[in-house]
């Protein structure tokens, strides 16, 4: 019963698949990031987009190879990637506020003017920086 | 927190170390692979409540925050991407101070950096005070900020500080 299965092709219809889903997501993101009106909306589309599409890819690659050396390594970039890639999109979405990047004029920025008021007043990071050099 | 993030790396390594070095039962794959690590995070879970007894109706809060955390990525992706491959946009974006119950350092970190990775939403900056987290989002069910609010607050806080204290 057991042996009658192949189990190679189920592995490799499991891997392709999910390779294919993957590079979907990735292509789609790149659209977007090419299309869409400001700079804070394609940070967000490319951020959530290359994740999930790195992460799908490479769990498709360790089912194929099928080996624990593979899964150990794909399973650790992965969690590296969920950890890391945020905290970049944080940081840079906050480095284009405090230098002032507009927003998209239809964003509703109601909750956010006291914010912007009060704190470019206090620092502005790029003026202090290009003093110290 | 601290003695499930030990627990996972334990059954991770324990399960590789198993199908590397020993003389496994099972065919390698990825399946069983899982099942041999979770059945040592089980057999560590069973052995939890005669030194940490908060711990025992913990894991499986944290499971279902993982699961519910996978979900939301799912759905917020191809969220992002109907919005991208029709040509009218549908997004209403709205930059929203969410009030933080969260404290620490850490539990202010690992909230951010859920909410980046989930619905259409980038975390712009926490109030120097530590009170406000400023949320720029991309989708408003009904232009109701206040309902967008409650459902990050209900959705991940919640089950965060479920984890945490």
């Amino acid at each position: 019963m057991l042996e009658d299965i192949n189990f190679l092709l189920i592995r490799e219809i499991i891997s392709s698949v999910l390779i294919i889903i993957g590079v979907m997501f990735m292509l789609i993101s790149t659209i977007g990031l090419l299309r869409f009106p400001d700079f804070y909306i394609r940070m967000s589309a490319i951020t959530k987009g290359a994740t999930l599409g790195l992460g799908l890819i490479l769990s498709g690659m360790g089912i194929y190879f099928n080996e624990p050396d593979m899964f150990l390594k794909v399973v650790l970039i992965i969690g590296f990637t969920f950890l890391t890639s945020p905290v970049a999109a944080h940081v840079i979405g906050r480095t284009a506020v405090r230098n002032k990047i507009p927003f998209w004029d239809r964003t509703n920025l109601d909750e956010f003017k006291d914010y912007l008021h009060k704190e470019h007043n206090v620092h502005r990071d790029h003026e202090r920086d290009n003093k110290q050099v | 927190m601290k003695t499930f993030i030990i627990h996972f790396l334990i059954a991770f390594f324990g399960s590789y170390i198993y199908f590397e070095y020993g003389q496994p039962m099972f065919p390698y794959n990825a399946i069983w692979a899982v099942v041999v690590a979770v059945f040592i995070m089980f057999i560590l879970w069973l052995t939890t409540p005669s030194y940490h007894r908060s711990y025992f109706h913990k894991l499986p809060k944290a499971i279902s925050f993982i699961v519910y955390f996978l979900k939301e990525l799912v759905v917020a992706n191809l969220k992002v991407a109907y919005d991208i491959l029709t040509p009218n946009y549908r997004m209403k974006p709205t930059v929203i101070a969410l009030p933080l119950a969260a404290s620490t350092d850490m539990e202010i970190t690992l909230l951010s950096g859920i909410i980046t990775l989930t619905p259409g939403s980038l975390s712009i900056d926490v109030s120097a005070d530590r009170k406000v987290l400023y949320v720029h989002t991309l989708y408003i069910k009904h232009n109701d900020l206040e309902l967008a609010k409650q459902t990050i607050k209900h959705g991940f806080e919640r089950r965060l500080l479920q984890l945490t204290r």
